[in-house]
């Protein structure tokens, strides 16, 4: 066997090896090897028109994908409030703070945190709707204080403590109103007692009420129906039960729904 | 360095700087669909501005608006730096748009809302940061 290499240079761009074996059946056998540099540079030279065509196409794809899991995570995962646990239809008065006609075929139920601004505008809302549907609505109030507002839980608090004595719904407007003074006070609970005295509360006893376990319980069962319900921001509504979705949360979004419960509800009245 | 590699590494830093703007827009705008931007326990610093009514512009979230022209730039950022000189030509009033359009809402911000949000802000030093890469571009004639 006889090996034979021979190396030919041709041209410029390539460098050719031969390889010949002859054997006793005499075979010949040409390999030709280019140098893979070359190949390399001549490959990328003509991919090199697409190739930044390919670079927007992945980030465009990267992009759309990581919004759609970003949404998916993101999106509140509400449920709806079961029948056992509805409030639609229901007047205890004793542990809901129902404002409105205690009967009305339509229960707005508000998640809400009372140093939470979105809230106190929806709080303004709720006026408006009350105005407007009049005997056909009721809206419930649930405590939800966020841990991220420093004041949150002692203010709902405080405005359960004002219920103890039959003023919650003053509290609650007195709390919303003033929610820029008090949400920046060290001194927020010596700002809870003022109020309570411009409402006409018995000082004495509401300072009892706020430290009081019913009081805190009572905030606390709240939070404990919102977290039930997969509820992680505020203000989250429900109306007749059904989760309002966040891109409803506006005046047009809640009418609408107001609406389509009221339609919903049988001709009979019930 | 010949002003050819200088002007590629200018705009492939363009582009990786719009990729930032990006990401920021995109994350502003799920937060838009997903209704945080209208509550709290979502971006409790942000609501003010992102849920105010300037954060929208004919019913679309001014995020998405931002998504959109940052993958704009990104992509013509790297049409240019693979030597597409129309692409060069085309970033100049998309980013003088995203620049005017930066000092409006930082106006907005800072003299009507009386709040910031630090995604806005970021998005804003960014805008201004590729506004400053395509100014210090040579242009075509230069060689």
């Amino acid at each position: 066997m006889i090996a034979r290499i021979r190396v030919h240079l041709r041209d410029s761009r390539a460098v050719l090896l031969r390889l010949r074996v002859h054997s006793w059946l005499e075979p010949e056998l040409d390999l030709t090897i280019y140098s893979l540099r070359r190949s390399f540079s001549l490959f990328c030279h003509s991919m090199k028109r697409y190739l930044p065509f390919v670079i927007v196409a992945a980030a465009a794809l990267v992009a759309l994908g990581s919004g759609a899991m970003l949404y998916r995570a993101k999106r509140p995962q509400l449920q709806a409030i079961p029948a056992s646990n509805s409030v639609a239809g229901k007047s205890d008065s004793e542990s809901m703070h129902i404002r409105g006609n205690p009967d009305a075929p339509v229960t707005l139920e508000e998640f809400a945190d009372f140093q939470c601004p979105p809230c106190s505008s929806f709080a303004a809302f709720g006026e408006e709707l009350l105005k407007e549907y009049d005997s056909r609505l009721r809206i419930v109030f649930r405590n939800f204080p966020l841990s991220a507002h420093e004041h949150a839980r002692e203010a709902a608090i405080a405005a359960e403590a004002a219920g103890m004595q039959g003023h919650f719904w003053e509290m609650h407007d007195v709390l919303y109103r003033e929610q820029e003074v008090w949400s920046k006070a060290p001194n927020a609970r010596e700002l809870f007692e003022w109020y309570a005295g411009t409402i006409g509360l018995n000082l004495d006893q509401f300072r009892k009420d706020m430290d009081s376990e019913k009081a805190k319980e009572r905030v606390d069962s709240d939070h404990a129906r919102g977290d039930s319900l997969g509820i992680k921001v505020t203000p989250t509504l429900f109306i007749n039960d059904q989760p309002v979705e966040p891109q409803y949360k506006n005046p047009a979004g809640v009418r609408a729904a107001i609406n389509a419960a009221l339609e919903a509800k049988p001709k009979s009245g019930a | 360095m010949t002003i050819a590699r200088f002007r590629t590494i200018l705009y492939a830093g363009t582009a990786i700087v719009a990729l930032a703007g990006l990401a920021d827009a995109t994350y502003l705008s799920v937060q838009a669909f997903t209704g945080e931007t209208l509550s709290c326990g979502g971006s409790p610093d942000c609501f003010r501005v992102l849920g105010s009514s300037f954060s929208k512009v004919g019913g679309i979230p001014v995020a998405l608006l931002g998504a959109v022209a940052y993958f704009s730039v990104f992509a013509l950022a790297t049409f240019a730096a693979f030597g597409y000189a129309r692409a060069r030509t085309l970033l100049i009033p998309i980013i003088g748009a995203m620049f005017l359009a930066t000092l409006w809402f930082l106006y907005v911000q800072a003299f009507v809302l009386h709040a910031y949000c630090r995604y806005c802000l970021f998005s804003a030093a960014i805008t201004f940061l590729l506004a400053g890469l395509v100014i210090a571009a040579p242009s075509s004639q230069q060689q």
